[in-house]
């Protein structure tokens, strides 16, 4: 099997750079789905059934717009088979699931995109924050997410394991939507209760949560008192203010946060580093050339808007396991300009689509 | 200039949030001050720290505690104030605190008036709550007193606060609590940032410990961690509100007033007497207070005090709120007044219910200006107690005129914040004293809105922030 170039490939200085190599990926992962030697039989189907010759129509991003923006109603109606590229055939898959409240959530299947993704993330942490061979605690949805075998597969990577205590977040929507705000508060509790239990009686270094779950557990125990140095946080909104109540108060200013934007149909975005200019606004990076992140305008999605315009996110996801052009996110987010780190576009100040017009429920996912 | 900025006090330490809320003058759209607005997290994590705003009160005796208090009365309502990095003069906070809430200057000048009494009549407004309670004992948990050993314990180190935007009046019952050496947690409403703000300013200049205080302005959310975190909370709402927290002895939710005025069987013949009696506690102070009274109740006459009060109010339209004789408040939300006539149409298609006051009016109930709305008075005849707008309560000069037999008028009216009874029946009179929905019982021509500070209000605060128990000492 032909290894997954982009994620050997070095790292581009430059947004010209970047821009090649995205091309130039996008090209490559354009011709695998598109191949009937390796190709997806969704997307083969798609490509006779429209007409459309996307090894020859795609050869830069902008040529994305011979798709129409990803219909995710597919994750759930389309069988799962239909999502195996030719290459992949007779390899069992796993099975990921997307938040979801009721009905049938969306899946999406997979092999080693998560560890890939996950490794390339790795790359990103330091030692001195998240340190080698010291366990990991993850306090988060697990169940059918990519997250919870992703995370442990950080912990292995970074030489150590993990610890787990569950939280179905399709409950706590549940709970909250039927206004049975005990209910919820109770069930919080008792999922962070497990986790000082856990941090109590083992020695744990890194954490995963959730925001909401963090400023909970702090409100039990010390957490850098606690032995954790690094805390890896994804999962909901996370505005200027209360980011900055969460690395003063929450972790005390001693343990590191590293805030992150991602979902079973991306992978992970890391965010750069915050400075004091960025007054603790944080701005995403998708990890391309695997998957890129626009924003645009809500009401002409083929268009994106201008740096530091809100707008809304659109996801592609480029790999070799899955290919997903275009698909507008349920999160809007200001554009941000590329940065030393990641010469690309980033979203920044991410929240669910809609926010500032109407309240909506997060729970503590 | 840069706007003044509120910043979030916590325990009387400034912090300013990366949140900013500006809030505007209600008519012309003019930036009027930006504030810090809190996430709920910092009210969780400050309560760590509530004790200590008992500990610095309670180092103070409570009389010295009445008397910084009545300092802070006379800084409140002569001094120019810190107002951020600005300072603010009265007339200034007059101007600003009408152009936020669209309540005429000259009822907001009342109202400062009214908070300046409360705290320079502290001594006796506790004593009278307390009912004499030597206060040492409030101090030490302890101590005896004819004789006989009584303890107070503190439910709470701090009473919290979620307060409304439409109602400057309300913040009087806050001010006696520190002079019982208890903290605040206070959390302004979204347009009416400068009460708690400049009271808070002349409490520190008055000696009061900054760490007894904190203020955190902010969204719903910063209101319910109040609740949430603070064992004994204050709230204002809606019935509803009334209804989720009814039982909870953490909570005293004030809500919906529906306070009335019933003129016994013996006394409606000379209703004409009572007539001022009546306006002034329908539309006094923008008719907007739970203590304005929503409900006229008699076996007859009905319709001739409706026509009478529809005649005097009738005519009543807005003012600028700079004019000294301006009758109404502005409601800043137009959609609200829209939503709230709305309502009041449609109750009137039922048959019995009169909108007495149309003809009179000489236009329509709702007034739209530009970016705000008005509501003039209505007053409304319903032939029995069953129509629905017998008994509803809106926030502006609105009362119902209900014919009612007296007989059954206890039971009818509900529940009842302020009920004037005029009636020298003394079965009657008798019946009154026992109705139970009652809270506040005026016996005799007393305006509804007229309060004696000396009386408990929607519960005694004593017992609300103080458990009596037992102790007994070998």
């Amino acid at each position: 099997m032909t290894a997954d170039v982009s994620a050997t490939t070095a790292a581009p200085r430059t947004t010209e750079d970047a821009r090649r190599a995205l091309d130039a990926h996008l090209r490559e992962i354009v011709r695998w789905h598109f191949s009937p030697e390796t190709g997806t039989p969704f997307w083969l189907d798609w490509a006779k059934r429209t007409g459309i010759d996307p090894i020859a129509r795609v050869k830069i991003v902008d040529d994305l717009l011979v798709f129409p923006n990803f219909a995710d109603e597919s994750l759930r109606s389309e069988p799962l088979e239909r999502w195996v590229p030719a290459a992949y055939k007779g390899r069992p898959f796993t099975i990921f699931e997307t938040g979801g409240t009721t009905g049938m959530p969306k899946q999406r299947i997979g092999w080693e995109d998560y560890k890939t993704d996950y490794e390339q993330f790795s790359a990103t942490l330091r030692d001195a924050d998240f340190p080698r061979n010291g366990y990991w605690l993850m306090m988060g949805p697990t169940g059918p997410r990519r997250l919870r075998l992703a995370i442990e597969h950080l912990a292995n990577y970074r030489g150590c394991s993990c610890f787990f205590v569950d939280l179905d977040p399709r409950w706590v929507k549940k709970l909250i939507s039927s206004k049975q705000f005990d209910q919820a508060k109770a069930y919080m509790e008792h999922v962070v209760d497990q986790a000082v239990t856990i941090l109590t009686h083992r020695r744990v270094n890194a954490l995963f949560t959730t925001p909401k779950l963090l400023e909970a557990l702090a409100e039990k125990i010390s957490i850098p008192d606690a032995g954790i140095r690094g805390v890896f946080c994804g999962g909901t909104t996370m505005e200027p203010q209360y980011t900055r109540f969460l690395v003063e108060e929450v972790l005390e200013g001693r343990t590191k946060f590293v805030p992150t934007y991602g979902n079973t149909l991306m992978g992970l975005a890391c965010h750069k580093p915050l400075t004091p200019e960025d007054r603790y606004s944080i701005t995403y990076y998708a990890p391309q050339p695997r998957a890129m992140l626009r924003v645009v305008d809500p009401d002409h999605p083929e268009h994106v808007v201008e740096y530091g315009q809100w707008g809304r996110v659109e996801l592609t996801t480029l790999t070799k396991e899955f290919f997903m052009p275009r698909f507008l996110e349920r999160d809007e987010a200001i554009r941000r300009r590329p940065c030393d780190l990641y010469p690309w576009d980033g979203v920044g100040e991410v929240r669910p689509f809609g926010a500032s017009k109407t309240t909506i429920v997060e729970g503590v996912y | 200039m840069s706007l003044p900025h509120f910043p979030i006090l916590r325990w009387g330490e400034p912090y300013e949030s990366l949140d900013v809320e500006t809030v505007v003058h209600f008519a012309t759209g003019e930036e009027l001050c930006q504030v810090s607005q809190a996430n709920p997290g910092l009210i969780a994590r400050d309560m760590r720290q509530a004790h200590r705003a008992r500990q610095a009160l309670r180092a103070i005796p409570c009389d010295e505690l009445c008397r910084r208090l009545g300092t802070a009365a006379g800084l409140f309502i002569k001094s120019t104030l810190p107002l951020g990095s600005a300072r603010q003069s009265p007339e200034d906070f007059v101007r600003c605190q009408s152009a936020t809430t669209g309540l005429p200057e000259h009822m907001c000048r009342f109202n400062m008036e009214k908070l300046h009494y409360v705290l320079t009549n502290l001594d006796a407004i506790l004593g009278s709550l307390t009912r004499g309670l030597d206060r040492g004992i409030l101090t030490r948990g302890y101590g005896e007193e004819r004789g006989v050993m009584r303890s107070m314990q503190a439910n709470s180190p701090v009473l919290g606060m979620v307060l409304p935007s439409n109602s400057p009046g309300t913040h009087g019952l806050w001010l006696p609590v520190p002079a019982l050496q208890i903290g605040l947690v206070l959390k302004p409403g979204p347009l009416e940032p400068w009460t708690p703000f400049r009271m808070a300013q002349a409490f520190f200049e008055a000696g009061l410990p900054r760490e007894s205080i904190g203020l955190y302005p902010g969204g719903a959310e910063v209101g319910m961690a109040v609740v949430n975190h603070v064992p004994r909370t204050m709230i204002f709402g809606s019935k509803t509100t009334v209804e989720q927290y009814r039982g909870n002895p953490a909570v005293q939710v004030h809500g919906p007033g529906f306070s009335k005025i019933i003129l016994g069987d013996d006394c409606v013949d000379e209703w004409e007497k009572y007539l001022d009696l009546m306006v002034d506690s329908i539309a006094l102070n923008g008719g907007r207070g739970c203590i304005n009274c929503s409900g006229i109740w008699v076996s007859r006459h009905s319709r001739e005090i409706a026509e009478a009060l529809a005649q005097r109010l009738g005519p009543v339209a807005p003012l600028p709120p700079d004019d000294p004789k301006a009758p109404l408040a502005a409601f800043t939300i137009a959609a609200q007044a829209e939503g709230i006539n709305g309502m009041i149409e449609n109750a009137l298609a039922e048959s019995g219910v009169e909108d007495v006051t149309a003809k009179y009016r000489g236009g329509e109930r709702l007034v739209r200006e530009q970016r705000c709305a008005y509501l003039r008075p209505t007053i409304v005849h319903c032939d029995s107690p069953k129509r629905s707008l017998a008994n509803t309560e809106f926030m502006f000069p609105f009362a119902a005129v209900v014919e009612c037999p007296q007989s059954d008028v206890l039971k009818a009216i509900g529940d009842t914040l302020v009920c004037t009874v005029i009636s020298n029946d003394e079965a009657f009179r008798c019946a009154v004293v026992d109705a139970t929905n009652i809270d506040r019982l005026n016996l005799g021509a007393v305006p509804t809105t007229r309060l004696n500070w000396l009386q408990p209000h929607e519960g005694n605060i004593i017992s609300f922030l103080y458990r009596e128990r037992a102790l007994q000492s070998g």
